[in-house]
């Protein structure tokens, strides 16, 4: 198998292979033998699944091994210990157990943020906060003889009530809850969803796809004058990869499974799929496809539209797949672009069939220091031109190329400490880098040895001509193992009267320097203008590039003491922001989704007759709004 | 309608302004030489800067901009590549400045000794000039003074200078070229030379507007212009011309900038140094062209005392709050930026706008001194035929009279009020000696010549018309205070009855015609309507109810002041509405214009028919020309052997000329035109 076949004596890979099983491997197991039963209760199923999911992460009752109102597992925090020093809990990730010496002063000198200013959440879901749910009997009777599992419970119900939206969370820790699903139901395949939807028609009762509930969008929140009894449909049970074909290197895989399942079970076999969005951990198939979602590797691998052969969904006016495999066809317009991007609003993804790829023999990371952001973004310019991007190269900024750098643990040696200083001096003193201008950029390079020592020098010479300088493969490495545990860091911020959140949108080149210089200089104009006490934190950084533009990420946040409203304050900073994006030719969305977070742009950004476009295929798919969640329209 | 829009007029009274400090008093005080030579190190843009003159010259003819252009015109003209690249670097080595800080040591150090010789003291509001240095470190900043005098600009750098801020680049017009030494030191104290009139040349066009941008994106140094396109003759704030504005604001509207900074600032002078030379220019007497030689002639200037000069840093106005909710900014991304594109619609009017925003902040700015009101009496005095002066006690009574209406209007007025208002007005009178006189305690105007036997009637009254300009010219730094009031009186006195309809419709048709005349913003006419309502019923003119307009017993006086200070315009325009009609021949074009209207004026001045000189100035009869071509009363006939040539519609002429008179009710003629 491909992932065997390269000696695998490499540290380089080892280092690779391991990013994945950080990922998966350390995970326990859910409770209960109930996979198998399950499985067998699918008749629907014509053959058995060529790859079985055993090893599935998301159990029903999610909130078992995921927090309640933060991000990610429940084991894993960022926390001050005894001593006051900021310590990665858990052993999952490479961070885990490890003390962050830097981080305390960071978030004292960035954000004004001490220890002595607590803002402690509510430590756990109070059931009788939960509305009581309003359930349609007769839905409930017809679904109790379909043998689909469902619950009621309000802790159930409470966890798919949210995507990761800043207030979303910020309620949560509030203990606040709004309008959430009266009910969950849990179909195990495909023809489960085809009786839940059957059904939902018949009794007129409101259906939300929950995947793996990281929507950024809103678009997971209940509709607040929603009255029908809403249906959380959680499609994580649908797990299993059904079939692999070697010959024209496509999967079929039930749309429930998440990202980090996905590759394993790929792996095994010596395939991966390449899609790796940042929320890979947790984010379902059907999800991305949903969402129209972007992985970090897209360079290679493409992103989710290039991705996907063939998709199946479930709507009320039935089923919508096409006839044949084929790679590319003259078929009036591709239906696959109604549901990619459908946010829920359509029907259910149940199968996708999808492209995989050999496992890369050979992976590499690698950073790159320039003078400032202006060099950086003139060099990933360059690459895109010449079209020699590797599978993931991405630019900081100096605010954050500092913020990885306050993340950087303990280290052991003074040898280590010794050469950091060495590095340090290199670059700012010999080559006279300004400490508060420079930026870097982390790369990763994949494919066969040869080739991505080959890549990886075309690379360097180009960024060399933008005075780049090669800053070693962990801090590549670092970086791109920051994305895993940046979410996690929100949470400890909220402890600590900090919030925050992080946006994208894509632009053409010539926009790049302009959009990030004003987007991040408007937020901190509109910090001040709504009486935000400290200066925020707003940075950005590049993370994908085109042909004819690139992908920008900002992150921003503030220390909200002395705001009586600071989730008001915050919306109105981000909704300024989007503002200025669109302003200076940004897209409403890269990646993320419009949900219902940015509806209010979206006919502005497809013009009228494209909103009727596609609210007469929602007419038409779903005359009755039963896939209810009021996304996109 | 005006009563349905709600507007809540901030008492201008309350109107905030800084304080003044002198800057000639330190200059007094220490040498002259060590401050030229003194360490200069002005604040500089946060931004990155570029701060050599040739490596603009190098970015500006690199720029994707002017490559575009240079390639658009040679493939246009056949003319090569390389040729129009030239050509484009010897218009750009042609209007690019060279700023050579020895060549602006040199000018602190003269211009210390000429202004401390002619002026008594040069004030400036330093809270503004706190605010100028703040805001040049976080935006590109566009100063943009009012423009009364040469002395404008060199004031303005010698101010950066004396408060270390950054020398600003400034637009010139080309005519200085004229003067070889003059230009060049020009040039090398910030200036840069733009031809008067390019129209269609594209290029040139294209390196001037990639000039001007570059030097902002850059935070190079600021950009300093004259909104008002030249010099005031009449003081009055002219119309704002918008093609460097344009260009200012486009960095920020195509999101290369995040903010432009404009700052209007006013520069009043007690006494203007070219006063009886705008007078006589509007009379006729052709603009000399400015040449070294005159500028030295104009020594004896040295020996005379101008008084004081205020300058007011106006609060810097941000491009971006004013683009707010107006531009939408993303249409700029849809082409290449680099395109040039006539600006749209929305842009065009939001341009608009915000410049005549900016006149109105320069005039409200403007410090008006005690002989700004004193020559608004004398001439009214004039005017109401009272040639033989006005007794000083009762000129005296008021002058204090109208102090404190001007006060109540939220003018910004200096009178000091610790010294008595008799020796206020006498020490004003005499700082003016050459256009009043006072004798057995009468007050004149400087009307009367030594007795010249070989003087014609038409000299005489020219060279009376010179005094009279001139003061107008004064009067005309406070008409901004009385505009809205006056044209709300003057309705009043022209509508046929007080229905506050009727007296709406007669002052829109009044600004109407009087929007090229002095500066009314777009758009702005119910708001105007409101402040001079408010205005004169908080003084107690007026009694304004739901339907009526009425005036008070005691406001009589206020209302006769304010109808009589717009008297001269009023005539005038009519004047040249029954010239149109009765003596415009066939071939009348725009450029013989103003002789044959002033030939016409004269005749009636001499016959009698018509009160005011000033009604002569060239300016007023261009803005009521202007006017007209909006309204449609005259057309410029295009193409054709007549080209060029002015069509009067005679009927309506006639109309507009019997509304302004009064004679016809505004409803009609509104009917009739609009």
């Amino acid at each position: 198998m491909a992932s065997n076949s390269c000696g695998g004596g490499s540290d380089r890979q080892m280092a690779a292979q391991h990013r994945l099983s950080v990922i998966a491997g350390h995970l326990q197991r859910p409770s209960g033998s109930n996979t198998a039963v399950l499985a067998a209760e699918c008749k629907g199923q014509g053959s058995k699944p060529f790859v079985s999911s055993e090893n599935r992460t998301v159990p029903r009752r999610r909130q078992e091994i995921m927090k309640w109102n933060g991000w990610g597992y429940s084991d894993s925090k960022f926390v001050y210990n005894k001593k006051g020093q900021a310590e990665f809990t858990g052993k999952r990730y490479k961070l885990s157990g490890m003390i962050i010496p830097g981080l305390k002063d960071w978030m004292e000198n960035t954000f004004g943020a001490t220890l002595q200013h607590k803002a402690a959440a509510t430590p756990a879901l109070n059931s009788s906060a939960v509305p009581p749910p309003t359930l349609n009997e007769a839905f409930v009777e017809e679904l109790k003889s379909t043998g689909v599992p469902f619950s009621a419970d309000a802790e159930d119900r409470v966890f798919r009530a949210h995507g990761h939206c800043l207030h979303e969370i910020f309620a949560l820790r509030e203990g606040k809850i709004g309008r959430v699903p009266d009910m969950v139901v849990w179909p195990n395949c495909h023809s489960d969803v085809v009786k839940i939807v059957e059904l939902a028609c018949k009794h007129n009762v409101c259906l939300i796809p929950y995947g793996g509930g990281t929507s950024v969008s809103s678009a997971l929140e209940c509709p607040p004058e929603e009255t029908r009894s809403i249906i959380s449909l959680d499609t994580s049970q649908m797990n299993r990869i059904l079939w692999i074909d070697e010959k024209n290197l496509t999967a079929h895989i039930e749309a429930g499974i998440i990202g980090q399942d996905l590759e394993n079970l790929l792996n095994e076999s010596g395939y991966c799929t390449g899609h790796e969005p940042d929320s890979m951990e947790f984010s379902s198939l059907g999800g991305w496809v949903a969402t129209r979602a972007s992985g970090m590797k897209k360079n290679i691998y493409g992103n989710i539209e290039d991705l996907v052969i063939r998709i199946k969904m479930v709507t009320p006016q039935g089923v919508i797949e096409k006839s044949c495999q084929g790679p590319r066809m003259s078929t009036g317009p591709d239906i696959h672009h109604f549901i990619m991007g459908s946010e829920g609003t359509l029907g259910v993804i149940t199968e996708v069939t999808m492209k995989i790829r050999p496992v890369p023999e050979y992976q590499k990371y690698g950073s790159v220091v320039f003078p400032n952001f202006e060099q950086g973004v003139a060099c990933l310019r360059e690459v895109a031109r010449q079209r020699c991007a590797p599978a993931s190269i991405r630019l900081m900024d100096n605010e954050q190329f500092k913020f990885g750098h306050a993340l950087k643990p303990q280290v052991s040696s003074i040898f280590t400490s010794f050469l950091d200083g060495l590095k340090k001096f290199y670059i700012t003193k010999f080559k006279g880098f300004d400490p508060n201008r420079l930026c870097v950029a982390t790369l990763l390079f994949e494919g066969n040895r040869e080739k991505v020592l080959q890549h990886e020098k075309q690379v360097y010479d180009i960024a060399a001509k933008f005075g780049g300088l090669a800053a070693g493969e962990d801090n590549g490495q670092r970086g791109y193992m920051l994305t895993f545990v940046i979410a996690y860091l929100r949470d400890l911020g909220m402890d600590y009267f900090v919030i925050g959140e992080s946006f994208e949108t894509s632009v053409p080149w010539d926009r790049v320097l302009d959009i990030c210089r004003n987007v991040k200089a408007r937020i901190i104009h509109e910090c001040k203008d709504k009486g935000v006490q400290f200066p925020p934190l707003s940075t950005c950084r590049v993370t994908q590039t085109y042909d004819a533009g690139a992908c920008v990420y900002f992150y921003f946040a503030f220390n909200y003491r002395g705001l009586s409203d600071p989730v008001h304050v915050y919306e109105q900073v981000e909704h300024a922001a989007r503002e200025e994006i669109l302003a200076n030719g940004g897209s409403l969305s890269h990646h993320h989704g419009v949900g219902k977070l940015r509806k209010e742009w979206m006919r502005e950004a497809v013009s009228s007759v494209g909103m009727g476009m596609l609210q007469s295929v929602k007419d038409y798919v779903d005359p009755n709004n039963i896939f209810g969640s009021r996304n996109l329209l | 309608m005006a009563s349905k829009v709600v507007y809540s007029p901030r008492d201008p009274m309350l109107k905030k302004r800084d304080d003044f400090e002198d800057v000639l008093e330190e200059r007094r005080r220490s040498g002259d030489l060590r401050y030229a030579l003194r360490c200069y190190s002005p604040v500089l843009y946060k931004g990155p800067t570029t701060s050599k003159a040739s490596e603009l010259k190098t970015m500006v003819l690199q720029s994707d901009q002017l490559h575009y252009v240079v390639n658009q015109v040679s493939r246009e003209s056949g003319v090569p590549l390389d040729d129009v690249q030239a050509e484009a670097s010897v218009i750009l080595e042609e209007m690019a400045h060279r700023l050579q800080l020895s060549t602006v040591r040199f000018f602190a150090f003269t211009l210390s000794k000429v202004f401390k010789a002619i002026f008594r003291s040069i004030c400036v509001n330093e809270e503004g000039v706190q605010r100028l240095q703040q805001v040049v470190q976080e935006h590109p900043v566009v100063l943009l003074p009012s423009h009364r005098s040469y002395m404008d600009f060199l004031l303005m750098s010698y101010l950066m200078y004396t408060y270390d801020l950054p020398l600003p680049a400034i637009a010139a017009g080309m005519d200085f070229m004229g003067m070889k030494v003059v230009g060049e030191m020009l040039r090398m104290s910030g200036a840069f030379f733009i031809r008067r009139s390019f129209g269609g040349d594209k290029l040139y066009w294209a390196v001037f507007s990639e000039y001007v941008k570059t030097i902002l994106r850059n935070g190079f140094a600021p950009l300093e212009f004259f909104l008002e396109g030249t010099r005031s003759r009449t003081s009055k704030s002219l119309t704002p011309k918008l093609g460097l504005l344009n260009i200012a604001m486009d960095p920020f509207l195509k999101g290369e900038v995040f903010d432009v900074s404009l700052v209007p600032v006013s520069i009043s002078y007690e006494r203007v140094l070219e006063e009886t030379l705008y007078a006589r220019e509007l009379l006729g007497v052709p603009k000399p062209k400015e040449s070294t030689s005159g500028l030295f002639k104009a020594r004896r200037v040295l020996s005379e005392d101008y008084g004081s000069i205020h300058v007011y840093f106006g609060p810097p106005v941000s491009v971006r709050s004013l683009a707010e909710g107006r531009v939408n900014r993303s249409q700029f991304s849809l082409t290449p930026r680099h395109i040039p594109r006539r600006p749209s619609e929305d842009v065009h009017s939001f341009v608009n706008d915000a410049a005549y925003r900016l006149v109105r902040a320069q005039e409200e700015n403007m410090v008006l001194k005690p002989w700004v009101l004193l020559a608004s009496l004398l001439l009214q005095n004039q005017g109401a035929g009272q040639n033989r002066g006005v007794p000083l006690d009762e000129l005296i009574q008021q002058a204090v009279w109208l102090r404190d209406l001007c006060r109540q209007f939220g003018a910004f007025l200096h009178w000091p009020d610790q010294i008595p208002s008799s020796e206020v007005v006498s020490s004003s009178l005499s700082l003016h000696g050459g256009l009043v006189r006072v004798s057995e305690d009468r007050v004149y105007l400087a009307l009367e010549q030594e007795p010249h036997c070989s003087l014609t009637a038409e000299e005489e009254l020219l060279s009376q018309a010179v005094v009279v300009l001139s003061c107008a010219s004064y009067r005309n730094q406070v008409l901004h205070v009385f505009l809205r009031p006056a044209l709300l009186a003057a309705a009043i006195h022209t509508a046929s009855s007080s229905q506050k309809q009727e007296v709406y419709s007669s002052f829109l048709f009044l600004r109407n015609m009087f929007s090229n005349e002095f500066i009314l913003c777009p758009g702005a006419a119910v708001q105007d309507f409101e402040e001079a309502c408010y205005l004169l019923t908080k003084v107690g003119a007026l009694h304004i109810n739901q339907h009526e307009v009425l005036t008070a017993e005691r406001g009589h006086r206020t209302l006769a002041f304010l109808t009589s200070i717009l008297d001269p315009f009023l005539q005038g325009y009519q004047m040249v509405c029954s010239f149109l009609c009765e003596d415009a021949t066939q071939a009348l074009t725009e450029r013989r214009f103003v002789p044959a209207v002033r030939a016409f004026i004269i005749k009636h001045l001499l016959k009698g028919r018509l009160r005011y000189p000033e009604v002569l100035s060239s300016d007023l009869q261009r803005n009521a020309l202007a006017a007209l071509l909006r309204l449609g009363a005259v057309q410029k006939v295009q193409g054709g052997e007549e080209s060029g040539t002015l069509k009067v519609n005679r009927v309506m002429l006639n109309s507009l000329e019997d509304t302004l008179g009064g004679r016809l009710s505004t409803q009609k003629a509104l009917r009739a035109h609009l």
